[in-house]
């Protein structure tokens, strides 16, 4: 689960990380009055979304007047962000967040996340921080350094002063950083978090280090033990299909293609979409129904994927183990009748109950074509999809 | 010999009670030689009791001490599941199948960092377990469409391994242990430790691997192959219209930061001489190619 910004900061203050002072706000308004609030003059205007690259999409403007801010937080609220890490449709603008200006002496770059080859988290540091840190990891990857995070001793005083000594930032920012990156830790530990990352964390001009900005993700399996993270949640930052699917344990990721799959199993979902690919074919999504589908499970599988205009075939292809094929069956059967569909539809059961389950998809009635194997279904869809694309 | 678990083998239910414990272990009991493997179920409120004829003890030392059994797997619900493996660890058993799926990854964290200083094998977690056809199966795959045989296979999914399987028994060609290694970001045995184990075993003749996005095993597992492997290798990997930053299913299955892509792990295993297909429907094909 992903966060804003502001909720991120207000974490970070708890757990004692230095950041700039800042307001939430909903309305051109709330902005105005917030940046009169927080006093000075000069403030930043950051949209909230949870994609970063929001800078160089001109969602985040400095301020030096009430006026600006007003004229800003206008422009801002309610614009679409198109940023590398969005989709080509961007994000529309809902939320903002009013910081205080600061003056930058220098940036740097601070990430922590799980690092599945040596079962830690890694904490990531840069001197070469701000808002081509991407390029700086993939151009000088030594510009980068790491720290492997003991479990039972957390990020100890020896592995922050590495890191201070590593991105040689000044010795008046040293014991500051110190604390900052231990809080760090301890909000990553404490909170189930799988990502945070600072960027930039800066020296400012008067030798105090502040995180800028800050991203957290969390695991969503821990949720259950964090019910004010959980709450944190922002819907409208999230695909209403996905959170539809979710809500019926379904596994969906919306893709650009043509053929919809209907899978169980993330592998063999994976590996259908690989194949449809392979023979011609465009995937329009990712399914997974999971280890215990049902009939009512499969049906709302089926209105996932039709949600989509641009669908033209739909491949179910079925593995029975702990599922049986003609349950899966008398659910398509189910769903096809549910939702009168007129799509080519192919299916490919093998496993548990197969047999029986070709023989429910049989005396159905209903036009589906069972195909004998994964190729065979995949060409099938293929060739189904494509006569509709030009019909 | 066969890898890891056999006809003798002997093992604990650690979740005997819940729905999905009692379901596979009627499944598992009932499968070759099964009766005799499944010896002992683990559940702190109930000891003294039975499930279908399998004594019940309150801890895993207990059941260990009664029965003999070194083996143990869990289906207990997963704020739990970590908790589980660490008594299964604690009891100095060999190996631990941990089948539940969606323990937080901090919990599994702590776990592997405590089992460094013991013997324990972990498979898992988030897997479909391990078979041994026609001798033992522990987990939830379905046992009847293996055939014992001399190809070994290892994959990080369920389905999929099925798949992998149905293919190689069209081609006539049965296995001699089958692992799934699940499908989470910190997971204990990965493929790399899996093949060693197939290299070194004479009922193994080659290996069918499957892989996924996300992560580096089977690159490292490549990389270990070309030095050391006497077997022929076949491999497919899933993922290769998978978009970047998109979870698919598995929680360690996701391309982030441009690493972990399915064309770079089928470059890696190319090069390090592994024959892969990109076809996920020629699996058993191939496999059947490399037969000497």
């Amino acid at each position: 689960m992903k966060i804003h910004e502001y909720q991120a900061k207000q974490l970070l203050r708890e757990f004692g990380v230095a950041v700039l002072e800042g307001i939430a706000c909903f309305s051109v308004d709330e902005a105005v009055e917030a940046a009169r609030k927080l006093g000075g003059s000069t403030w930043v205007v950051k949209a909230q979304i949870h994609a970063g690259g929001r800078g160089k999409g001109g969602g985040v403007k400095v301020a030096k007047s009430l006026n600006e801010v007003k004229q800003y937080a206008g422009e801002i609220l309610g614009m679409t962000l198109v940023t590398h890490q969005t989709d080509e449709r961007g994000q529309i603008v809902r939320r903002l967040f009013i910081e205080q200006g600061a003056d930058i002496q220098k940036e740097f770059y601070i990430g922590m996340l799980v690092d599945r080859s040596s079962q830690r988290v890694c904490l990531m540091a840069s001197s070469e921080g701000g808002m081509n840190i991407e390029e700086v990891a993939a151009r000088t990857p030594d510009k980068i350094y790491k720290v492997f995070i003991d479990p039972i001793d957390g990020l100890t005083d020896q592995d922050a002063d590495d890191i201070i000594r590593m991105i040689d930032i000044s010795q008046s920012g040293a014991s500051e950083i110190r604390i900052l990156l231990q809080g760090l830790y301890k909000l990553f530990d404490s909170t189930d978090a799988l990502l945070i990352e600072v960027n930039p964390l800066i020296l400012t001009t008067d030798n105090h280090v502040l995180a800028l900005d800050a991203k957290i993700n969390f695991d969503d399996n821990a949720l259950f033990r964090h019910s004010d993270i959980a709450a944190l949640r922002d819907l409208d930052e999230e695909d209403p299909v996905e959170i539809e699917a979710s809500k019926h344990d379904l596994s969906y990721v919306p893709l650009d293609g043509n053929i919809g799959c209907l899978v169980n199993g993330a592998g063999l979902a994976m590996a259908t979409m690989d194949i449809i690919k392979l023979y011609g074919g465009n995937p329009a999504n990712f399914l997974d129904v999971g280890g215990g589908a049902t009939s009512e499970k499969v049906t709302e599988a089926f209105k996932l994927m039709l949600c989509n205009t641009k669908l033209r075939a739909i491949l179910v292809n079925i593995f029975g183990g702990i599922m049986k094929c003609d349950v899966i069956a008398a659910g398509v059967v189910a769903a096809a009748r549910e939702v009168k569909l007129t799509m080519p539809l192919v299916v490919r059961l093998e496993g548990t109950n197969a047999d029986l389950g070709k023989k429910i998809l049989t005396e159905s009635g209903l036009q589906i074509l069972l195909a004998r194997n994964m190729g065979d279904a995949a060409q099938h869809a293929v060739t189904a999809a494509a006569r509709r694309e030009q019909s | 010999m066969t890898i890891l678990i056999n006809q003798s083998t002997r093992v604990m239910t650690q979740g005997i009670t819940g729905k999905t414990g009692q379901f596979h272990t009627r499944k598992c009991v009932d499968y070759a030689n099964g009766k005799n493997c499944f010896v002992a179920g683990v559940n702190p409120k109930k000891p003294g009791k039975n499930f279908e004829h399998i004594p019940i003890y309150a801890t895993v030392k207990e059941a260990k001490q009664a029965t003999g059994a070194s083996v143990s797997v869990i289906y207990v619900p997963p704020p739990f599941a970590a908790a589980a493996i660490d008594e299964a660890v604690d009891a100095e058993l060999d190996l631990v199948i941990c089948i539940t799926e969606g323990i937080p990854v901090r919990d599994m964290l702590r776990t592997r960092y405590k089992m460094q200083e013991h013997k324990t094998l972990l498979i898992g977690p988030n897997c479909p377990g391990i078979i041994t056809p026609d001798e033992i199966k522990i987990g939830i795959m379905p046992g009847y469409i293996h055939k014992k045989g001399n190809v070994g296979v290892v994959s990080r999914s369920g389905t999929l391994t099925y798949e992998a399987v149905a293919q190689l028994m069209e081609q006539g060609l049965g296995q001699s242990t089958c692992i799934g290694i699940g499908g989470d970001p910190i997971n204990g045995l990965k493929h790399l430790d899996v093949m060693r184990l197939f290299n070194d075993d004479n009922e193994t003749d080659a290996v069918l691997m499957v892989g996924e996005i996300g992560g580096s095993d089977e690159e490292d597992c490549a990389y270990w192959i070309r030095n050391n492997m006497t077997k022929p290798v076949v491999g497919f990997i899933a993922g290769v219209t998978a978009p970047q930053g998109k979870r698919m299913g598995h929680a360690g299955a996701i391309i982030s930061g441009g690493k972990g892509t399915a064309q770079e792990k089928l470059a890696v295993m190319e090069e390090c001489g592994i024959k892969v297909t990109r076809n996920p429907a020629e699996m058993g094909k191939l496999l059947k190619s490399v037969l000497r």
